[in-house]
C-alpha cells in the first residue's frame, strides 16, 4: 500500500489515539510538575473597645484571582514526587535513622500512602496472576474432557464473571461475603464469632479482593487456553500414550510446550490488567485497608475541596513507569525478533 | 481433541465432573443469588437477624404481603432516575461502537496491507497504549477539559471511549484482516478499483464476523466503563455503572442499597443475553490475538 493511501486510511484512528491517549500522557507529565496554589492570606486588624487584634484570614478574592490567572497552579518541579504522599524521601531517611530493625523500618515505610498502595498493588499482581493461569488451565483441561454436546452452556457459565464490569462483579460478591450476606453470616455461625466481618481485618480484606481477582480473571485465561488446547496435534499425544506416558507426563511434555506462547500472552495481559486494580476496592468499600495506585489517583481526582491535579498526575506518572517496567521484557523481545527477522 | 486411545478411569471422570460443577457454582451462583435477592426487601437480602430470611422472605411478607416484590426496580427506575442512566448508556454505547468500528476497520485494513516498517511500530505503540491504566489517562484529561469547558457532556466521553478503545480494536481487526487473502483486493486494484473501493466493496463484505467481534468488544468496553464515565460525566449525564456506585454512597434512606441491587441486575441482564447470543464471536475475539501469537 502506498504511503499516501496508508496515511489517509490511518489518519482518523491515529488522530484519535494521539489526541486522547498520547496528549493526555504528556498533559499528565506537565501537570505533575505543578501543585495547586496556596491560599492567599491577609492580615486583618480588628479593633474593639478592648484594643486591637491582628488576625490572619484567607483572602478569597485574591485566591480566586490567582487561580483564574494560573489555573495549572504553581510550579513545583519534582516537589510533588518527593513529598509525603508520594516517594516521601524525607520521611524515609528519617525512618532509616530512627528505627532499629529492618522490620520496623519496613513497617514504617509501608504506612506511607504511596508505598502502602504499591505494596497492595504488587501483592495483588503476585497472587492473582499465577492463580489465574493455573485455575484457567485446569478449567480448560477439565472442560475439554467433557462431552461436546453440553460444552456450550458450560462455557457460557464459565465466562460470566469476566463479562460483567469489575464494579458490578465485586459488588455481587461483596453482598454475599459481607456480614449481612449469605456467606458472611454463615461464616460467623461456623466460626462462632459474631464480630467476624470483611472490614474487621486488613488481611481478610486483602484475601477477599485477591479471591475476587482470581474469580474475575480466570475465565479469560480459560477461554484462551481452551482455544489453544483445540490446536494441540493429536499424533504426539497418541504416541505418548502408546509409549506409556502418564496423564501428567503428557500434559507436562506435550501440551504445555505447545501452548507455551499463549501462556506468556495471558500472563502479560493479566499482569497489565491486575496492575491497574481499582474498581474492586470501591465495590468492596475497602478503601480503609486496601489502596492501590489507581485508587490513589482516583481519590485525588474526586477530592471534595480542590482537585489535586498535581498529586494525581505524579502518581499517574509513576504508575506509567511501573507499567513500562512490566512491559520492558516483552518489548525488548519483540524488538530482537523484529531485528533478526529483517 | 478426542483421544480414542485415552481411556479415562471412572474416578478421574467423577473428579472432573465434580470439579466443573463446583467451578460453575462459584462462577454463576453470585449472579443467581443477586437476581433472587433483588425481589426481596432490604431487611431480607441484607438480614442482620438470620440469613435464611433471604429465602423464606420473612420481612418481604410483612412489608409487602407477597413472597416477591418488584419495588426496588420500580423505585430505582423512576425515583432513582435509572431510566436516565440507561438512556445515557444506550447513547454512549451506540455511538462508541459505530465510531470505533468505522475508525478501526479503516486503520486496521491499512496496517494489514502495509509492508512498511512503521506499521510494525504503530502496532507496538498501540500495545503500549493498551497497557495504560485508564485512570492515568483521565487524570490527563480532567484539567484540559475543565479549561475548554467540555467536561461533563456525553460527546466528550464518547470520543474519549472511542480513543481508549482503538488500540484493542486495531489489534483485533488487524489479525482478522490478515486472514483475508491479499490476492482478493489486489485483483480488485488491477481491475481499476481505488484502495477505498476495494476496501468497501471487496473486503468489508467478507469481514463481517471480525467486525461483529470487534463491535462486541467495543460495546462491552463502553457499557462496562466506570473510570472514564464516573469522572468525565456530571451527575445528570451519568451512565449505568457510575449511577450504581452513586446509590451505594448515599445510604441515608433504606431503599438505596436495594436500588443498587436491582440496578445491578438491570444492567447485567442485557449483557448476559447479548453474550449468550454472540458467545462464539466473543470467544473467537479473545483467542485470535492469542493463538496466532
Amino acid at each position: 500500500m502506498p504511503n499516501k493511501t496508508f496515511f489517509w486510511f490511518f489518519l482518523p484512528t491515529g488522530l484519535a489515539m494521539i489526541l486522547f491517549i498520547g496528549l493526555p500522557i504528556i498533559s499528565t507529565g506537565i501537570q505533575s510538575f505543578y501543585a495547586q496554589h496556596d491560599q492567599v492570606v491577609k492580615e486583618v486588624k480588628k479593633c474593639d473597645p478592648f484594643g486591637c487584634t491582628v488576625s490572619i484570614v484567607v483572602d478569597q478574592e485574591a485566591t480566586s484571582v490567582l487561580r483564574d490567572e494560573r489555573p495549572l497552579g504553581k510550579f513545583n518541579g519534582f516537589g510533588t514526587y518527593f513529598d509525603r504522599n508520594h516517594l516521601a524521601i524525607e520521611q524515609i531517611t528519617e525512618f532509616w535513622d530512627e528505627t532499629d530493625t529492618l522490620g520496623d523500618f519496613i513497617d514504617q515505610v509501608t504506612n506511607l500512602p504511596f508505598y502502602k498502595a504499591l505494596l497492595f498493588t504488587l501483592t495483588y499482581c503476585l497472587f492473582v496472576t499465577p492463580n489465574v493461569l493455573l485455575l484457567g488451565f485446569i478449567i480448560a483441561l477439565s472442560l475439554n474432557a467433557i462431552s461436546r454436546k453440553i460444552r456450550g452452556p458450560l462455557i457460557f457459565g464459565t465466562i460470566l464473571p469476566m463479562i460483567v464490569t469489575p464494579l458490578v462483579g465485586s459488588l455481587v460478591l461483596f453482598w454475599m461475603i459481607d456480614a449481612e450476606g449469605i456467606i458472611g453470616a454463615n461464616l460467623q455461625l461456623m466460626m462462632e464469632d459474631p464480630y467476624l466481618s470483611l472490614k474487621s481485618s486488613r488481611t481478610l480484606t486483602w484475601i477477599t479482593i485477591i479471591i475476587y481477582g482470581i474469580w474475575h480473571h480466570s475465565p479469560f485465561a480459560f477461554v484462551v487456553f481452551y482455544a489453544a488446547l483445540q490446536t494441540v496435534p493429536q499424533e504426539p499425544v497418541e504416541a505418548a500414550i502408546i509409549d506409556g506416558a502418564s496423564r501428567y507426563q503428557r500434559i507436562r511434555h506435550i501440551v504445555l510446550p505447545h501452548i507455551y506462547p499463549v501462556v506468556t500472552f495471558v500472563a502479560l495481559i493479566s499482569l497489565m490488567d491486575n496492575f491497574r486494580v481499582f474498581e474492586p476496592i470501591i465495590g468492596f468499600s475497602a478503601e480503609g485497608s486496601a489502596q492501590s495506585l489507581s485508587w490513589l489517583i482516583y481519590d485525588n481526582l474526586v477530592n471534595e475541596e480542590v482537585i489535586l491535579f498535581g498529586s494525581a498526575a505524579a502518581t499517574s506518572m509513576m504508575t506509567i513507569i511501573g507499567i513500562a517496567i512490566l512491559l520492558a521484557p516483552v518489548l525488548i523481545r519483540t524488538w530482537k525478533e523484529f531485528r533478526t527477522a529483517r | 481433541m478426542e483421544y480414542e486411545l485415552d481411556k479415562r478411569s471412572n474416578a478421574l471422570k467423577t473428579f472432573n465432573t465434580t470439579f466443573i460443577i463446583i467451578w460453575l457454582l462459584i462462577a454463576c451462583f453470585p449472579f443467581i443469588w443477586t437476581f433472587w435477592g433483588s425481589f426481596k426487601v432490604r431487611a431480607d437480602f441484607f438480614s442482620r437477624a438470620d440469613w435464611w430470611y433471604a429465602i423464606s422472605a420473612f420481612n418481604t411478607l410483612i412489608e409487602t404481603g407477597g413472597q416477591f416484590t418488584s419495588n426496588a426496580y420500580s423505585e430505582a427506575w423512576t425515583e432513582g432516575e435509572f431510566w436516565k442512566a440507561s438512556r445515557n448508556t444506550i447513547i454512549v454505547t451506540v455511538f462508541v461502537v459505530t465510531i470505533s468500528l468505522f475508525l478501526g476497520t479503516l486503520g486496521a485494513y491499512a496496517l494489514s496491507r502495509s509492508t512498511e516498517r512503521y506499521a510494525f511500530w504503530i502496532l507496538i505503540a498501540a500495545l503500549i497504549f493498551r497497557a495504560m491504566p485508564h485512570i492515568t489517562l483521565v487524570s490527563g484529561y480532567l484539567f484540559p477539559f475543565f479549561e475548554l469547558q467540555i467536561w461533563g457532556i456525553l460527546p466528550t466521553t464518547i470520543v474519549v471511549l472511542v480513543a481508549i478503545n482503538q488500540p484493542f480494536t486495531l489489534w483485533l481487526l488487524y489479525s482478522f484482516f490478515k486472514t483475508v487473502p491479499k490476492e482478493l483486493d489486489e485483483s480488485a486494484l488491477i481491475d481499476g478499483c481505488s484502495y477505498f473501493q476495494a476496501f468497501r466493496y471487496i473486503i468489508m463484505p467478507v469481514m463481517w464476523p471480525g467486525v461483529i467481534t470487534a463491535g462486541l468488544f467495543s460495546l462491552m468496553l463502553a457499557y462496562n466503563d466506570f473510570t472514564v464515565t464516573a469522572l468525565l460525566l456530571n451527575q445528570e449525564n451519568h451512565t449505568m455503572v457510575p449511577k450504581i456506585q452513586s446509590y451505594l454512597g448515599t445510604n441515608q434512606h433504606e431503599g438505596n442499597l436495594m436500588w443498587a441491587v436491582s440496578a445491578v441486575v438491570s444492567a447485567t441482564a442485557p449483557l448476559f443475553m447479548l453474550v449468550m447470543f454472540f458467545q462464539r464471536q466473543v470467544i473467537s475475539g479473545l483467542t485470535t490475538g492469542a493463538v496466532k501469537g
